[in-house]
Formats: structure tokens, sequence, C-alpha cells
């Protein structure tokens, strides 16, 4: 149909790819040190060095953050502007919105990497980064999508290959998840209080969160996985067919996954169930991915033997097999009851990372420098070793982590024949110490195998010759399409990406809708608690510190309904306990015990020594010690823009409260330093009832004691 | 207090997961069919678009057609 068509002369923007090639590898190793170092904080908690800046609460979230968002968002980026341009025989639709594009999303990660360590963060996994920062993130991407869509646009080649329709609906949904999680009331200029409460923020929040995972870290990936391993093994795709159902099966089923993340808790049941039943249908759109990819090699496994390259992808795919196994699994409800809250989920989660991921982009990276540089690689020899340290780097990494997961669930539920708990939560923290150990020598091995790779990479890069634009001709595309006999409607979404975009946009809005609607509806009709009223000024203030020190990252805030964790925490947690939870705190990991009722657990005494000295008060405790908090003052003079911004997100403070809120925060704060003075605290230095540890200690003296004593539940 | 109240103060809630299982079980039949109908050698085709390279390939399938 093309043969009357001109033959035009183009060139592929080398440029950008290299850019973003060079930035993945950059945030590769910081991503790996951050990760490495918050590792060695939980073996050595003096490395938390008694300031804020580097305590373990700010600094995972920037391990997080860089190893998702700069490593591997720099790689997707790498990846889709190389394989964009050759799939649709064009160049990027505009070299300006390409770097734009790049130093846009740079300056996004530089802005995460000084903020988060600065203690401005939203409280929320994955979406830590506050209000302006998440604007620029909407801005940066929506010109990702114009420059890819552009191209699309432009292309001479009429069928969009199945790696495109990956790349669309990573662009559509991460849009919808990011705009959707981010909606949040700005108080000042990097402090803001996510719109939802309690229940629904944390639908919301798992939503995004599990959606981050299977459209940041899965759909781009896959995209790449159709191009990059046929391209290596220079054969074509298993099976078109299956990548077709593939493709379609996993974006409809993914995104009804998020509330796995919610079992046992105060999530409505339905909803843990109807994530359930869709994260174990994932696992056919997965394996079958899978074994698509791993069957592109069909007769060419002996090239496997040679090629670092291939040695990578196979690992790669594998691993994504691995994690897409054990995903549903761990989202069983009977499993999840296990794992949950333990050292399994960061077993699983690093097999995605280190393997899927990881591997994936390395492999990526050795094929395409030397192309990029018309040259060979430096070293095959040292592209062996980094396979091979990173191979021995995710086993030392996984095994320990599986090993302490299972061993923290049998510890946290074995009683005592009388009827007790059999362990106390310290014990099972000093107990692991020697696997978070090994973990961090996994780790280690991992990174020494990723500046393996950066030296051989510049070493390939000074000995090449870079070429920036790449000369090629393709017919031009016929204007009008002249359809051969009868044409079936899916084929006329393969050529048309607005309505490929749409479609996407449709299936991925479906699941959302009817997970949240039914949620957010009977948001008048959630089981209030009579006895649950919102938070002081002053306990605001200190829930404040606890979003801003990230103690989520270690402790949760929900008490599942289980023997051993009502004998350990009390109460199982309700869902009218959080109604004015913005954001919720309810956490997804218990390095730590859990806090949802540690009001009234211990006196305020406790709190003040523990939090200036834990080990001094939990003898092998791991926790950082948080001297700062008993230097700084609360800034009361923003209290009543907090107030008002909870008025305005329905916490039924009274008109005019916010005039009065500094001084009963004061007010509180003086009880509460006249009870330390008492009991006669050694003051680390002179006790003022606007210290940040005041505050801190109100906020958790209430934490859980709504509904401690006479739990009333009122109809309305 | 059970999290089934939620549900049931919604009206015709039932509805809902009906839907849902329907519109999935239609949308992967129909595809089903589509792709079980599909021409092998137009398969072929679309699987070979990223090994093939552009310039060589354009020219040959330009002169065999």
């Amino acid at each position: 149909m093309t043969t009357d068509q001109p033959i035009e002369k183009f060139s592929y923007d080398n440029t950008i790819v290299k850019w973003f090639a060079y930035a993945t590898m950059l945030w590769a190793i910081v991503g790996m040190l951050a990760g490495l170092y918050v590792a060695l904080e939980l073996v050595f908690p003096q490395m938390n060095l008694g300031m804020s800046m580097t305590s373990f609460g700010r600094l995972r979230p920037l391990h997080t953050n860089a190893v998702i968002f700069a490593f591997v968002g720099n790689g997707i980026f790498m990846g889709v502007y190389y394989s964009l341009q050759r799939l649709c025989k064009t160049r990027m639709f505009s070299d300006k919105l390409s770097k734009i594009h790049f130093w846009g999303w740079q300056l996004i990660i530089v802005a995460a990497a000084i903020s988060l360590p600065l203690g401005y963060t939203t409280g929320k996994e994955y979406a830590e980064l506050e209000w302006p920062i998440d604007i620029m993130i909407a801005l940066v991407w929506v010109t990702f999508g114009i420059n890819m869509f552009g191209t699309i646009i432009k292309r001479r080649e009429r069928h969009l290959y199945v790696a495109i329709w990956f790349y669309i609906a990573t662009f559509v949904t991460v849009a919808m998840l990011h705009i959707v999680n981010s909606i949040e009331i700005p108080v000042t200029f990097m402090k803001s209080y996510s719109w939802y409460a309690g229940v629904q923020d944390a639908l919301v929040q798992w939503w995004y969160g599990h959606n981050a995972v299977a459209f940041f870290l899965t759909t781009p990936y896959l995209g790449l996985m159709y191009y990059f391993v046929p391209k290596a093994a220079n054969r074509p795709v298993y099976s078109y067919r299956l990548s077709i159902i593939h493709f379609w099966a996993l974006i409809f089923l993914y995104i009804w996954a998020g509330p796995h993340h919610l079992l046992y808790t105060a999530l409505p049941d339905w909803a843990q169930s109807l994530g359930v039943v869709f994260s174990v249908m994932l696992i056919a759109p997965s394996w079958g991915g899978m074994i698509n990819g791993l069957l592109t090699l069909r007769g060419v496994w002996d090239k496997v033997r040679e090629s670092a390259v291939l040695k990578f992808m196979v690992v790669a795919v594998t691993a994504y097999g691995m994690a897409t196994f054990e995903g549903p699994m761990l989202s069983l409800k009977n499993v999840n009851a296990i794992a949950h809250y333990t050292d399994w989920i960061i077993a699983h989660v690093h097999v995605g990372a280190l393997g899927w991921n990881g591997f994936l982009t390395f492999g990526i990276l050795y094929w395409l420098i030397p192309r990029l540089f018309r040259t060979e690689l430096y070293s095959q020899k040292l592209a062996n070793v980094h396979f091979w340290l990173g191979t021995l780097g995710i086993i030392f990494y996984v095994v320990p982590m599986y090993w302490a997961g299972f061993t923290q669930s049998l510890m946290w539920k074995e009683f005592n024949p009388d009827g007790t708990l059999a362990n106390k939560f310290l014990d099972t923290v000093t107990h692991l110490a020697p696997m978070y150990a090994l973990r961090s020598v996994g780790g280690t091995l991992y990174l020494i195998g990723a500046l393996v790779m950066v030296y051989n990479i510049i070493k390939t890069v000074k000995q090449g010759n870079f070429l920036a634009n790449e000369e090629a001709e393709a017919p031009a595309l016929a204007k009008a399409y002249t359809i051969r006999g009868s044409e079936h409607w899916h084929r006329r979404i393969e050529r048309r990406p607005v309505r490929l975009l749409l479609i996407s946009l449709i299936v991925v809005a479906i699941g959302g809708i009817i997970e949240f609607i039914p949620t957010f509806l009977v948001k008048s009709n959630i089981p209030t608690i009579a006895s649950v009223k919102p938070y002081t000024p002053l306990e605001l203030e200190g829930r404040d510190i606890y979003v801003r020190e990230g103690c989520y990252t270690c402790h949760s805030q929900m008490i599942r309904p289980f023997r051993s964790e009502t004998v350990r925490y009390g109460e199982y947690s309700k869902a009218g306990e959080f109604v004015y939870d913005h954001p919720f705190q309810w956490g997804s990991k218990r390095t730590g015990p859990d806090l949802a009722r540690i009001g009234g657990k211990y006196g305020d005494a406790w709190h003040y020594n523990h939090m200036y000295d834990p080990q001094s008060m939990s003898p092998g405790s791991i926790m950082p010690s948080y001297p700062w908090l008993f230097e700084n003052k609360v800034d009361l003079t923003i209290t009543p823009k907090k107030i008002k911004a909870m008025q305005t997100l329905g916490v039924p403070y009274p008109a005019g409260f916010e005039n009065i809120a500094a001084d009963s925060a004061l007010k509180q704060g003086e009880t509460i330093v006249a009870g330390l003075k008492k009991a006669k605290v050694q003051e680390v230095a002179a006790l003022a009832p606007d210290d940040e540890i005041v505050a801190l200690i109100a906020y958790l003296q209430r934490m859980g004691t709504d509904i401690k004593g006479n739990v009333k539940t009122a109809s309305k | 207090m059970k999290f089934i109240n939620y549900l049931t103060s919604i009206s015709g809630v039932d509805i809902y997961p009906l839907i849902s299982l329907l519109v999935f079980f239609l949308f992967f039949v129909v595809l089903t069919i589509y792709i079980l109908r599909t021409d092998k050698e137009r398969m072929k085709e679309l699987a070979a678009i990223p090994v093939d390279e552009p310039v060589k390939k354009d020219k040959k399938s330009n002169d065999q057609k």
C-alpha cells in the first residue's frame, strides 16, 4: 500500500537517548547508595548520625523515590525515546520538548533529593513529594505525552507496534493516578494535607501505590521488553497474538488490584475481596508476557551463554515471572495475614526492582551504548562480572529478607501455653539483626556490579564515536488508508493512537471508579464513632511532625483483627477512627511495633526519654534518636492556617476555632511540660510548651484513645 | 459494626460485580475471537517491525508488492 509513496530521508535523535542513558546510570548509583545507607542504618542505628536529614524516616523515601522515579524513570524515557523513533520511523516530534522533558524530569529529581531529607513530605508512600513538585511532575509528564503523541501522529509505519501500546497505557494511566492521588490542599509553600481522609485516603493511595508498580515499573518496561529483547536476540517476538492479549488483560486487571495492600484493615471487605480476585487473575497475563519474552529466545539460547545483554534480559524476565507469581500469592488473604508488615514484602519488591527493572535496564544499556557510539562494548568480561555480582547481590538480598519475614511473622504470632505472647516486639527486632546485615551485603554486591557497569560504559563511550543524528529513510505514510476488504474493529484501534489512548483510559478508569465510588458515596454512612473527635491543635502539630519524620516507614497504625495483634496492641482498628486523618498513616511495614493504640500505654516521660535515646528505654532497639525535636519549636503562626485547611476538608472544628488554636496548643503544651517536670525528666533543653517533642508527645498520647474505653458506635 | 453495611447502603449495589464481570468477560471473548481469526502472515509481519531494518525492509517490501 505504500508503493507509490516517496522515500523520505530523516534522522533519529540519539542525543536525547544518550542523556537519558547517562541520567539512568547516575540515579541508579544514587538510589542504590541511598538504599544501602538506610539498610545499614537498620544494622547500625548510630549511622542515623543524630541528624534530621540523615535519619531513616527521611532517607527511606529518598531511596524509594530515587530508584523508582529517577533510575527507572530515566530508564523508561531512554528506552522509549530510542524505540519509539524507530518503531514510528520518524524523529521525535520536537527536539525542544525532548529537552524540556529531560531537564524538567532531572529538576524534579533534584527537588525531591533536597526536599525529602528536609522533611517536606505528604506522608503517602511513593507519592511523598509536596504539592509544588507534584504540579511540576504533572507538567513534565504532559510534555512527555505531547512529544510522544506528536511522534506517533507523524509516524511512517501504519501499525502501532505493541510496545507503543504499553507506552500509551503508561502515559495515560500514570497521569490519572498521579493527579487523583495528589489532590491535596496547600497550607504553605511545601506543606499540604491530602484531600482524602482515613479509609478513603488509604484506598486512593494504594490504588495509586499498586499501580505505580503496574504502570511505572511494569507496563513501560514490558514495552521495552517487547522492543529490546527481540532486538538483542535478533528474532521477532514469540507470539504477537499473545502480546495483544497480554496488553489488554494486563491493563484491565492491574488497575483493580490495589486493595490487596489493605487486607484485614479497616477497608470495607468487598473492596478487599475485589482486590484479591483481580490480583489472582493477574497471574495469567503476567505469565503470558513472561513466557512470550522468554520464548522469543527460542532457537538462540546458545547466544545467551555468550551475550551478557541476553543474560541480563533472561534473568530480568524470569524475575518478572517470579515477582508476578508471588504477587498474586501474597494477595491471598491467608498468605497476606502472614506476610503483611514483614520483610517478606521487602524481598518481594526487590525481586522486582533489582531483578526485573534493574537487570532489564542493564541489558538495554549494554546493548544500546555501543550502538549509539558505533563501537563494541569495552569489555564483555566486565559485563559478565557485573552479571554475576548482580545475581549474587539479588540472592544475598532476598534470601535473608524472606527468612526475616517468615521469622518475624512466626515470632509475632507465637503464644505461650497460658495464652500470653511468647515474644516482646523488641525480641523480634534484635533477632533479625544478622539478616539485616546480610541484606546489606547483598545490596553492596549489587551496587558494586552497577559501578562496574558504569566504568565499562565510560570506557565504551571513550573508545566510541557518538552518532548524534542517525540517518534513516522510509516511505511516507499514505494520507488515505485504503482498507483491503472488511476491517476488524481491533485493527482499526491498532492504527489509531488517540483512540487507543482513550480506550486505555476508559479501561483503567473503570477499575478506579468502581473501586472508589462506593467508598466515597458512603462517606456519610461510614459508621462514625461518637467518641472520635478531631485532633487538638497541638496534636495536629504533633501529627505533622510524625508525618515529617517518616514514622510511617517503620510503624503501622492499623491493628488487624487477629488475636496475636489485639493481645499485643489492643482493640483492632475501626474505619470510623480515621475520619479526621489527612493523610492516613496506616503504614505498610512494621520494623517497629504498631502505634495505633500507643496513646496512654506509656507515660509522657517515657516518650520524652525514648525519643531522645531509644536504646535507653528499649535496649537493642534500632530506632534512631530525634535530638532535634528537643530544640526545634513548633511554628504556631501556621497553626490557624492548618485548622482552616482542615475545616475546608470537613473536619468539624467550631467556627472561629482557628483564632484560639495557637493558645489552645500552648495551654495543652504547658500541661505536658508540667507533667514532664513533675516526673523529673532530665531536660535535654529547657522545656517549653511549644517544643516539637511536646507536640509529638501530645499526638502519641492521643493515638487510639478515642475508643479505648467504652466503644460507642453511632448510626450517624 | 460490619463493613458490609457500607455496601448495603448503596441502592442497587449488587449490579456492580455483575457489570464488571460481564464487561471483562465480553471484552476478552471478543478479543480472543479476534486474535484467533487474525491472519498468521499479518501477525508475523507485525512482530517483525522492531527487528527489520527500516530502510532495507521497506525497499524490499516495496519491490515485492
